[in-house]
């Protein structure tokens, strides 16, 4: 019988009960939050015991103001037998952004991870190489992050001679 | 001085140094900005370290102020060898926030253009193999047919490269006649033109010896490894997004998904040539169904959201409603509903998905890509170490890797 949205989480509820929560299935793909120092457990019961043997993404989003869950964490999973697809999240916060690693579990973390931590400054703790990926290793601040905007497209203070503005 | 603990010298001999080697960010074996740092045993690979970065442009950030329409340009720069596929990703993402449905005939015009762009694009991967591999034959013949594809883009778009093919609802305007005078030129001299670019490397024996048994990977690393696309199916696994959350009408096409074995570089050659029939194929059918719209219905080429569609230019200059929708849309006045979505598309080197959160703005509140080779190049150090320098190459070029894609 091939897995449907509800039974996914029935199965779920059945595991961790309270610690999971703001059940959605926003177009279609069902959605929850998990406690913070829940995701890897939740990862490898969705491996095992669901057949969620494909981690399509992991990134993360910037909610400035959540006080104390600043930073989601969002991984979307893909169970390609009974091809559906799920996302949960795990909130940390911006002070202390620490999330436990997934490359233990599937090896393309190792990037996606990186990648998060590059941006957001999401700490993954364990994570065998956590190095910035895209940008520069001197940089000091996490681009993605919501207290960073781009600069004004309109401003007429600069004078760049090179580019003519 | 070097770590010679993986080396094992035999009795008596002399200690041994290895070598490192910077190879690139620019070299013009590895097609594109990638950097990597390999320990070299004479000319055996012990151990590679990838850097990737060399040009990253911020689009996840650019595009937190760019209202819907101003990101597909930004899409084209992902994988600029399929840019039309892409688009069309980014358009069917918004299209599945904004909750439009687009008639058939532009579901159909969609999958020809974004089936010659994954030929184009498979095209140019597996030309490349052979140029690394010493053939530059098959390369410069093929590339006249996708000069043939940019023609066709250009009669549809006007431009080649990086297209901003499309928008949100359908295409800006109708496909010419020129447009499908081409299409059906590309239809009848291509089979042609594969069938010779197959016999010159499917059976060479110097072509067989340097891809058979290189750069392979098990499907379960592959899948581990986040594989997608040719690469993973190369290894076994019959995973294709056209197939498994059809868009934009896969599932009227019939087609099927190659599949390799080894997942070695010889696979991944031979899945891209059998998608390639496969492809013309699918734009055979999507052309003939075209074909069969009659009268008003022929001219159909964009899904009627006036909310969303930007119109037509001379229309915003002579229409009371074109003009107000084309300000609001062009004003970010359009009521844009808060939502998250994730989709994806089949893109030529994989599963290319857009996660999308929508607060109401007039921008994404959220915008990440999942670029299917940023992905998979983690896995080119398992793939090549233990192996010679120059099958590195080969393996570098069979993974099909875009550096504009993987650097967002």
């Amino acid at each position: 019988m091939s897995l449907t949205n509800d039974i996914i989480k029935t199965r779920l509820t059945e595991k961790f009960g309270e610690l999971l929560g703001a059940w959605e299935e926003p177009y279609g793909m069902l959605t929850f939050t998990a406690a913070s120092d829940q995701n890897l457990k939740v990862m490898n019961f969705l491996k095992e015991e669901l057949g969620f043997n494909f981690l399509t993404d992991i990134t993360a989003v910037n909610y400035p103001d959540r006080k104390g869950e600043e930073l989601a964490v969002v991984y979307h999973l893909h169970n390609l037998v009974d091809n559906i697809r799920m996302r949960f999240k795990v909130f940390a916060p911006v002070e202390k952004p620490d999330i436990y690693t997934a490359t233990g579990i599937f090896s393309s973390a190792n990037w996606m991870e990186r990648e998060t931590y590059d941006f957001f400054g999401v700490n993954f703790v364990g994570h065998p190489d956590l190095r910035r990926i895209l940008n520069v290793d001197e940089m000091d601040y996490f681009p993605l992050r919501k207290e960073y905007p781009l600069e004004d497209q309109t401003r007429i203070d600069k004078d760049d001679e090179m580019f003519g503005r | 001085m070097h770590d010679h603990n993986n080396i094992r010298l035999p009795e008596g001999s002399i200690e041994k140094e290895t070598t490192t080697l910077n190879l690139g960010p620019t070299h013009p074996a590895t097609h594109g900005v990638f950097q990597n740092i390999l320990e070299l045993d004479g000319e055996r690979i012990i151990k590679a370290d990838s850097t990737v970065g060399y040009i990253h442009r911020a689009f996840e950030k650019i595009a937190e102020r760019r209202p819907y329409y101003q990101i597909t340009p930004l899409t084209d720069r992902l994988n600029y060898c399929s840019s039309p596929i892409n688009n069309m990703g980014w358009h069917l993402t918004c299209e599945k926030l904004l909750d439009v449905k687009t008639p058939k005939r532009v579901d159909y015009l969609r999958i020809i253009i974004m089936e010659l762009a994954r030929i184009a694009d498979h095209l140019i991967c597996n030309s490349i193999v052979g140029v690394d591999t010493g053939a530059y034959t098959g390369f410069l013949y093929v590339m006249q047919y996708r000069e043939l594809i940019y023609e066709i883009y250009e009669e549809v778009c006007g431009s080649r490269l990086t297209t901003n093919i499309g928008r949100i609802g359908g295409f800006e305007r109708n496909f010419t006649n020129t447009a499908f005078q081409k299409l059906e030129k590309f239809l009848k001299e291509y089979p042609g033109v594969l069938e010779e670019f197959e016999n010159l490397f499917t059976r060479n024996r110097i072509f067989v010896e340097r891809t058979k048994g290189v750069g392979g990977i098990s499907a379960s690393r592959a899948l581990n490894y986040g594989f997608t696309g040719p690469n993973l199916r190369a290894a076994g696994v019959d995973y294709d997004v056209r197939v498994h959350s059809p868009y934009s009408s896969y599932e009227d096409m019939d087609f099927i998904i190659p599949i390799g074995t080894t997942g070695d570089n010889y696979d991944r050659y031979q899945v891209r040539n059998a998608e390639m029939w496969e492809s013309l194929k699918i734009i055979e059918q999507a052309y003939r169904k075209v074909q069969e719209f009659k009268g008003a219905e022929a001219e159909v080429f964009h899904a009627d959201v006036p909310a969303y569609y930007l119109p037509e230019k001379s229309d915003v200059y002579t229409k009371m409603e074109a003009l107000i929708y084309h300000f609001k849309i062009v004003m970010g006045e359009t009521e844009i509903p808060p939502g998250e979505v994730y989709n994806s598309v089949e893109g030529a080197n994989g599963e290319l998905g857009f996660y999308l959160i929508s607060d109401g703005g007039r921008a994404p509140y959220r915008l990440h890509f999942r670029r299917p080779c940023f992905v998979y190049y983690q896995a080119y150090p398992e793939l090549v170490t233990g192996g010679m320098l120059s099958d590195a190459i080969v393996t570098m070029s069979s993974l099909n890797l875009i550096a504009g894609e993987m650097d967002a």
